[in-house]
């Protein structure tokens, strides 16, 4: 049972991650999204230290305030500070991370969190911190906030669906339809925001961008249509989950990082064999349209 | 607190051959990351630093694992072998998929980042104590510091300074004008080859007392910083490479006071004061020198949009010896009649108006001759729009009132030139004569200026 549980939590974080990924990556975000995740540890470790619990709704909260802060503060940098974007992100979220893991070691003995679990997380033990409601364990914690969480992406995407796919492919011309992009970006930043915390205890803080971009990048190689690259990222998120344990117990080592490895094998595969995007369908083509322009007076283009 | 201070004393006398390496290890590190990050933020390349440093750590733990030892020497190739490997995925990622540039550094730094920590815990749950403290290349932990690795790094860091000294001019043109580089037929591919591998030792050098995790910081920040001093690259470099010193001190300092902290963490704070510090307070580009200067600018606005104001009256009235009441010049100029009273308070204190009367304005000599002038600027702009640029006459006033502020004497004389002596601006309004003519005439006629403010 215990290795269900395990199981069942990877795939939503997987999928939760997976889902708001592709609209990172297609609004040129990844960055970001790794900064933002990096960012929110200060914010985690002050609930964890004032509430002295794992309660989430003071981690989501400081998580959120943390949040807003780093885009606040990049902005600024940028605008008041008239800084370049890449040294604003990169100076915000290195900083905010230094106060975090400083955080962690200084009061390491006193709460229940140290520097290996904001590195990879401990899905090992989540499963054993269960729900008891009214008397009844209705089974690990992590797994209806995961489920809560992943619930909530599907039902922002699902509704904002038109708006989001305009605004990642065209942000000009959904700004100039009269859809608020700015609005559209902090709902998915904020949405970033709560799949990191979610993704926290399981993944910890760095190995979650790689289940936020990795997956979407290589759906993102092999479909056109958003619809089809969700789907696809959402699969090779459980994919990556169960690959990953499957890894973590062959060598014996930490199941977060199995997870990041197993998506970056995917993606490797992807990029290998893609027969739109990658390097074997670019291979045949190009000797396809060297076939014909050789063999026939008629040559085609690929 | 009392059992604090033979500590930090001990600190500063430097004593102990420990604190002397771990200090001077951290100054080397913090110095070599400050001066080659500087490289790859004016390419804009910042976040590259920080998928490198995460790119280094499966390297650390192959290297150990083949070896078995932690020699800095041996990690450092192991961690070089693995930054090269993720930059040259990088590259492929975004030369031959569809993927985006950041997308590809994201990928690569928690990819490469999972395999190192897979292979960490690996390590961890399988070599018993022999592996006792890979996990410092984490946050690094300058504390574990010997005399060899201060050796090591130190040998590494002179020479990385000294290849930067030698390709200088190569590196500057390929970080500000790539294509200019390539016109001279100058070989840019090597110089940008060149400026990576020195960043991947900057990365490998610095893995000991930084880690991992927050080289970034170390690359990017004093850089940063540093770009608020100044605009000549030698001394951004200096600068960059100081500030990098100086947090290792602190780093150092903090770890060394407090067993057990990461050393990464606090070098990194301490150059994100550094940075908070620059971004305020540098003399010319900070933001508090800004905010001063745009203070200034508005307060001589206001004050010059009076004075233009009297001399306005005056000329309506055919009359500049005689006072104004703040009433009439708020029908001319709307504005609340607190804020006038301010400004001319000021203007007061310059020795450009007094008060004849109370309550009453007028403008003394060389008040006269300042407003004389900007309304001469005023409409000589004017009359430039209409007959130049063709524009309406009822189109130029919010135009010449802006530029009249800035307009120097030398475009003065070409505004001059190019109008040929006009006498009258497009309202129909005489432009009022040079200043040095008019001056000595002001002087005599407005006798103001030296009677009526015993300031001046």
């Amino acid at each position: 049972m215990h290795t269900v549980w395990i199981l069942i939590i990877g795939s939503l974080v997987g999928v939760s991650c997976a889902l708001v990924g592709c609209f990172l990556i297609l609004r040129r975000l990844a960055m970001l999204g790794d900064a933002i995740s990096h960012a929110v540890l200060p914010g985690i470790v002050i609930a964890f230290m004032l509430t002295a619990s794992r309660n989430t709704l003071p981690m989501l909260a400081g998580a959120a305030a943390f949040g807003v802060l780093t885009t606040w503060l990049t902005n600024v940098l940028m605008r008041r500070g008239q800084l370049q974007s890449d040294a604003a992100i990169g100076v915000t979220f290195t900083w905010l991370f230094a106060v975090g893991v400083i955080l962690v070691s200084a009061f390491t003995g006193h709460v229940d969190l140290d520097v290996d679990c904001v590195l990879h997380g401990e899905i090992l033990f989540v499963p054993f911190d269960t729900w008891t409601v009214g008397g009844v364990d209705i089974g690990p914690r992590a797994f209806w906030i995961l489920a809560g969480v992943t619930l909530a992406n599907l039902l922002f995407i699902g509704l904002g669906y038109k708006e989001l796919k305009l605004c990642a492919f065209d942000a000009a011309l959904a700004a100039a339809m009269g859809f608020n992009v700015a609005l559209w970006h902090y709902l998915l930043m904020g949405l970033v925001a709560l799949t990191t915390v979610a993704a926290f205890e399981s993944v910890g803080a760095i190995l979650v961008v790689a289940m936020l971009i990795v997956p979407a990048n290589a759906a993102y190689l092999l479909t056109d249509r958003l619809s089809v690259m969700l789907l696809l990222a959402s699969l090779f998120g459980v994919l990556s989950a169960v690959g990953g344990y499957g890894l973590a117990t062959l060598i014996d080592g930490s199941i977060a990082a199995a997870m990041a490895v197993f998506s970056g094998l995917i993606f490797l595969a992807a990029a290998l064999l893609s027969p739109t995007h990658g390097a074997l369908g670019y291979y045949l083509a190009r000797r396809a349209h060297r076939a014909s322009s050789h063999g026939s007076a008629t040559p085609e283009t690929p | 607190m009392d059992a604090w201070a033979p500590g930090w004393l001990e600190f500063f006398q430097f004593g102990s051959v420990n604190v002397r390496t771990v200090t001077l290890g951290c100054m080397v590190i913090g110095l070599s990351a400050g001066v080659l990050g500087c490289f790859a933020f004016l390419r804009r390349r910042s976040l590259l630093g920080d998928a490198l440093a995460h790119a280094a750590l499966p390297g650390v733990c192959v290297a150990f694992m083949l070896t078995g030892t932690r020699d800095p020497l041996i990690i450092m190739l192991g961690a070089v072998v693995a930054c090269w490997l993720g930059a040259v995925s990088i590259d492929a990622i975004t030369r031959y998929t569809r993927c985006k540039e950041e997308s590809a550094l994201g990928m690569v730094l928690s990819v490469f980042f999972g395999v190192g920590i897979l292979l960490l815990t690996h390590i961890q749950h399988t070599g018993g104590a022999a592996q006792a403290g890979l996990e410092r290349f984490l946050f690094g932990q300058a504390a574990a510091m010997r005399p060899h690795d201060l050796r090591v790094l130190s040998i590494a860091s002179v020479l990385m300074l000294a290849a930067t000294a030698l390709g200088y001019r190569h590196f500057k043109l390929a970080s500000f004008d790539p294509q200019f580089m390539e016109a001279l037929n100058l070989p840019r591919r090597w110089a940008s080859l060149a400026m990576a591998t020195l960043l991947v030792l900057a990365v490998a050098i610095g893995l000991q007392a930084v880690g991992v995790v927050l080289m970034a910081a170390m690359l990017v920040t004093p850089a940063a910083a540093a770009r608020y001093w100044t605009h000549h690259l030698s001394v951004m470099l200096a600068l960059a490479g100081l500030f990098g010193a100086i947090s290792g001190a602190i780093g150092a300092y903090i770890s060394y006071l407090q067993a057990g902290m990461p050393t990464g963490p606090w070098m990194v704070v301490a150059v994100s004061v550094i940075f908070g510090g620059s971004v305020l307070f540098a003399p010319k580009q900070g933001l508090v020198a800004r905010g001063l200067r745009t203070r200034r600018f508005r307060r001589r606005t206001a004050e010059e949009n009076l004075l233009r104001t009297l001399y306005r009256l005056g000329e309506d009235h055919n009359d500049w010896e005689q006072g104004y009441a703040p009433a009439e010049l708020i029908q001319y100029r709307p504005m609340d009649t607190a804020v006038l009273l301010r400004i001319m308070s000021r203007l007061e204190r310059q020795g450009l108006v007094y008060e004849p009367e109370e309550g009453l304005f007028q403008l003394t000599g060389p008040g006269l001759e300042r407003a004389a002038r900007l309304t001469r600027l005023h409409r000589l702009w004017e009359l430039y729009l209409t007959q130049k640029l063709h524009l309406p006459a009822d189109h130029v006033h919010a135009d010449a009132e802006e530029i009249e502020h800035i307009l120097t004497p030398e475009l003065e004389a070409r505004l001059v030139a190019s109008l040929e002596g006009a006498a009258r601006d497009p309202h129909a309004r005489a432009i009022p004569e040079d200043s040095d003519e008019s001056a000595e005439a002001d002087s005599k006629s407005f006798p103001g200026g030296n009677n009526g403010n015993p300031r001046q």
